[in-house]
């Protein structure tokens, strides 16, 4: 497909969570905890409020017409703050300077004086309905031409554990959120950079790392489509493949609106009430239902059924609209016969609306007040179909494609959060803000300084273990070894069934150190990461594994057995050979090569018999 | 040319143009709202007009009253249950109508009709004996006016002390509702709305007497209903903040159900006939006994009508502070013990700095919350200087403020 043809642009929102001991604006580490370890609950409800401007946001509004009891899981590593029932701590110092080493890396300009604000979020992910959240840094470049507008801080909202109940071990973990200017023209270029800013905030070293610590939100759109914003892929190799995707819903969109005003389409201003059609419905849903609404949509048979997406067909958009209600979904004409509805049914539901062969239904089944809010929402996106793309805001569906969230936020649900207090951010300050070295720069690095190979050095810099081996060699380890245990060993001991995660930073810089200082030999780094698994000290390990004998040494050591032993040589002749080796062995605590001793046992044998 | 705030300005940082609207002056910074919605400071000299911004228009909407139910008043005083940014400080205020409270919680016009009278529009910690009298009569006005109850807004910072002080003035045969919230109203988890809704619902109940209502648990689930004069704020910032000290709540009212459950020791509606009696001596005192306090600072009091002490334990200070006490009574200040346990009774009858109180003149407070019998002693010199008068209702109940028995349990 030829993209620019199609006037593709997009644009990116990556959201990096911090590694900062304390939250954005408590007290509180920023751990994610196992969800049976909370230790109290609370509800509430939110409303949206009025903001400064006297409206209510759009989005925020389509919110409260689903009036929810927010369940809250708090724990002995949350507070008050999370709670919303104590007023924030000042910003977190350590989280605006991660902020600004990677404005420093965009090369931006920090705002003087920086300002929270509430961003207006009531779908329960915020005790507070807001998440705090501040505009630190503008306009930073990209490698290809394009720009970063601008760099945020903002605090983490709380981890939905189900439906309406959250968990408050992920709300207020500082997150950056870097924000693209729509400067990305292809699905692959969106792929690209996003995997070059993760790169360049990985280079901060002060970063979370893992599922979900990293999210990218993407804007897409094309020409006489719309801005539509898709949250939280998570993937980064399924990015180009949502953008692809959301192409071609938006390409299916307007294709559908040509033809529904081609065909003079129209939508029926009231639903309809058809209840009664359906109680002895094969349906378990219908028959049970309420209230039963049908609207008819004229001249859109066919169209309700067309797939605009993989697994998504313009009747899931109708769909999605429909569930903001509260409703499980709903039926149309394009589907039916099916799911226990028959021919009949379906004949006297087209009779009922006056439905011609051209035409569709859609019906709702639940109580009466969810019922009409639904209808009404398929009514109000079966309109949108003749006008536009609508601008929305989607969230990603497994595969790629994407689901309808809500309306596009508008500047409406923004308002200063006056708890806190703003921070000026000073040129000494500022000046004095380092760019960290970037990962590529510095695997080319250890290419050049440590003579590793470049895949060893492109593995070692985007690998966790990175602050480890840079440790070991600060420390005077050899690059190599540090570079073969921390991405090798660990793992091949790991795979191997060595509890190795029992084993501390501290305890493999020991090991090495012992290496280093010619207390082990290289080869029993596994054997003693493998003993301190287990249970043993370093210094335990050490003394019963490590005894680096030199080969005069040994010799030594191997007639001394032979002699201590004589007599039972004598009596076994060669055949003390495996008794003896054992002892050895364990004189050497295997440091040494087996089949080498086992020669030199051998020799020394022999020579005794003599 | 200054810039007015919602003045349209242009804005660059480094080499950004950005537009938004002109909001305010902070710490020699111009405050921006840029288009986005970010608030960003910058240096004056890098704003320029665009447009001279247009003053907002306020949303107004028709507050439609149901005529079947009953009268409720609201008296507003401020506080943050109707609170707004103000962008001169960036701080939240109280500076809404009682008519924007309505506004605020739009589920009160299911409860019942309201008329409302703004009283004030402070913050509580600015609230002055004066101001109770005021309120005060306000509230009798308006119960003789025939209103089904009353619901009195207030800041949480001293609503005890006014709930207290009316308690102690008026006699109410129907619901004298005190009520604020914790956290600001412009945020959307406030519990401005729940305790507004409960506070309405209590004031059309059963009840005869002056309460406060605010959240019972942390969560929306409950508001209790606290006596007036047990009551005290006991968290700086919680929902639940308020509590009735050495007693249990007289009733909740549950949330969204609105269902109101009184206590049997509660008062019911109708019980007490209407009356007001809003005498009050001022020149009151409340001191609080530390471990080697200056005996000298209670001289500051002299020449006070009235004086209470929050004394340690079962009410006591120190044997240097006796001596100044009893040449305060001397002189004609009515001082009362209490005790900073807050929990138990009063008694200086067990240990000899107790009796020497008590020699000194010094009035046992019984199991009066300190700033109660501060609130109460104004009432009571308000009233009479007869010394055994006074030392007679002080140690009287006068509105639930003493406990006939102590209760068992913490
Ligand atoms: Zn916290």
């Amino acid at each position: 497909m030829d993209f620019e043809e199609i006037g593709l642009v997009a644009g990116l929102e990556i959201h990096q969570q911090l590694d900062t001991a304390c939250k954005l604006f408590c007290g509180c580490p920023t751990r994610i905890r196992p969800v049976e370890e909370h230790n109290g609950e609370f509800y509430r409800y939110l409303r949206a409020t009025v903001s400064e401007m006297g409206t209510i946001d759009r989005a925020a509004e389509e919110e409260m017409k689903h009036i929810r009891r927010f369940r809250y899981l708090a724990y002995d590593s949350t507070c008050l703050v999370e709670n919303d029932d104590e007023p924030p701590l000042p910003l977190n110092g350590e989280a605006l300077e991660i902020a600004l080493q990677i404005s420093r890396s965009f090369g931006m300009t920090p705002i003087e004086q920086v300002h929270v604000m509430r961003k207006l979020v009531i779908d329960g992910s915020n005790t507070s309905g807001f998440q705090r959240t501040a505009l630190v840094a503008v306009g930073g470049v990209l490698p290809n031409g394009g720009r970063v507008e601008s760099i945020c801080l903002e605090e983490e909202a709380a981890q939905r554990v189900e439906d309406a109940c959250f968990s408050l071990d992920r709300l207020g973990i500082p997150l950056v959120e870097i924000t693209t200017s729509p400067c990305l023209y292809t699905p692959e270029a969106v792929q690209e950079t996003a995997a070059y800013i993760g790169m360049v905030l990985r280079s901060t070293g002060r970063v979370k790392r893992g599922i979900g610590t990293i999210r990218q939100d993407l804007n897409v759109s094309i020409r006489d489509g719309a801005r539509v914003e898709i949250k939280g892929v998570q993937e980064l190799d399924l990015l180009a493949e949502v953008v692809r995707r959301e192409v071609r819903r938006q390409q299916e969109l307007l294709a559908i609106r040509d033809e529904l005003r081609s065909r003079r389409a129209s939508v029926d201003e009231e639903p309809i009430e058809v209840t009664g059609l359906f109680r002895e419905s094969g349906s378990a849903i219908l028959k049970r239902a309420k209230v039963v609404l049908a609207v008819r949509l004229r001249g859109f048979a066919g169209l309700v059924g067309r797939e605009i997406q993989p697994g998504r067909r313009f009747g899931s958009e109708l769909s999605d609209y429909a569930k903001r209600c509260g409703v499980g979904g709903i039926f149309h004409t394009d589907e039916l016969p099916a799911y226990g509805v028959t021919t009949e049914e379906v004949q006297a539901l087209r009779a009922a609306v006056a439905a011609g062969e051209q035409d569709a239904v859609v019906i709702v089944a639940a109580d009466s007040t969810k019922a009409l809010c639904a209808i009404r929402q398929v009514i109000r996106r079966a309109r949108l179909a003749f006008e536009c793309v609508p601008e929305e805001t989607r969230r990603m569906l497994e595969g790629g494609s994407s689901a309808y969230m809500r309306p596009l936020p508008g500047a409406a649900r923004m308002y200063p959060e006056t708890d806190v207090l703003s921070v000026t951010i000073t040129p000494e300050r500022w000046a004095s803000v380092q760019a960290p070295e970037l990962l590529v720069d510095r695997a080319e690095r250890y290419v050049r300084e440590y003579a590793l190979s470049p895949a060893t050095a492109d593995q070692l810099v985007h690998s966790s273990m990175l602050p480890l081996f840079d440790r070991a060699v600060a420390a005077g380890v050899p690059p190599a070894l540090a570079a073969r245990t921390v991405l090798s060993t660990m793992k091949e001991l790991s795979r191997d069934g060595v509890a190795i995660e029992a084993v501390g930073e501290e305890q493999v810089l020991a090991v090495l150190a012992g290496v280093r200082d010619g207390r082990a030999a290289k080869e029993a780094v596994p054997d003693l990461l493998q003993a301190i698994a287990g249970g043993a000290t370093v210094e335990e390990a050490l003394a019963s594994l490590a005894p680096v004998v030199d080969p005069g040494d040994l010799r030594a050591l191997v007639e001394r057995v032979v002699q201590e032993r004589i007599s039972f040589v004598q009596e076994r002749k060669m055949g003390a050979l495996g008794p003896l080796m054992g002892v050895v062995m364990a004189e050497v605590r295997g440091s040494v090569d087996g089949k080498y001793l086992s020669e030199l046992l051998r020799k020394a044998l022999r020579e005794a018999l003599e | 040319m200054g810039l007015i705030p919602g003045d349209r300005v242009a804005c660059t940082v480094g080499t950004t143009e950005l537009s938004g609207t002109y909001i305010t002056d902070r710490d020699g910074m111009h405050v921006v709202k840029l288009d986005s919605g970010y608030n960003i400071g910058v240096d004056p000299r890098r704003v320029i007009l665009l447009e001279r911004g247009r003053p907002a228009e306020q949303p107004d909407m028709d507050v439609v009253q149901d005529p079947s139910l009953p009268e409720l008043a609201i008296i507003s005083t401020g506080g943050t249950i109707a609170s707004r940014i103000d962008y001169r400080t960036g701080a939240v205020t109280s500076q809404f109508t009682a008519a924007d409270i309505l506004r605020a919680i739009p589920g009160l016009a299911e409860i019942a009709r309201f008329r409302t009278h703004v009283l004030a529009t402070i913050l509580s910690e600015n609230m002055t004996p004066a101001l109770w009298q005021e309120m005060a009569r306000a509230v009798h006005d308006v119960i003789a006016e025939g209103v089904a109850g009353v619901i009195v807004t207030h800041g949480t910072d001293t609503m005890s002390y006014s709930a207290a002080a009316l308690a102690f003035m008026l006699q109410s045969p129907v619901p004298v509702v005190f009520v604020g919230s914790q956290r600001s109203a412009d945020r959307p988890s406030s519990d401005n709305v729940m305790n507004g809704i409960c506070a309405a619902a209590a004031a059309v109940s059963e009840l005869g007497e002056v309460t406060v209502v605010m959240h019972g648990t942390p969560s929306d689930d409950r508001c209790a209903i606290h006596r007036a004069t047990r009551v005290r704020k006991l968290h700086t910032s919680r929902r639940d903040a308020f509590r009735s000290v050495e007693s249990a709540p007289i009733g909740y009212v549950d949330y969204p159900s609105r269902t109101v459950s009184l206590a049997d020791e509660a008062v019911r509606r109708g019980t007490r006939p209407l009356s007001l009696d809003d005498r009050l001596e001022p020149e009151c005192g409340l001191l609080q006994f530390y471990p080697g306090m200056d005996p000298a600072l209670i001289d500051v009091f002299s020449g006070y009508a009235g004086l209470v002490v929050a004394g340690t334990g079962l009410g006591h200070v120190s044997t240097a502070c006796i001596e100044r006490l009893g040449a305060l009574v001397d002189a004609g200040t009515t001082v009362v013990m209490t005790s900073q346990c807050l929990y138990g009774r009063v008694c200086d009858r067990v240990y000899d700095t107790g009796r020497d109180l008590l020699a000194a003149g010094v009035i046992e407070g019984a199991t009066m919350l300190p700033e109660v019998a501060l609130v109460k002693l104004m009432c009571v010199l308000g009233r009479t200087r007869n010394r055994h008068e006074v030392v007679r209702l002080m140690q009287a109940d006068m509105a639930g403020e003493i406990l006939g028995r102590t209760p068992h349990g913490l």
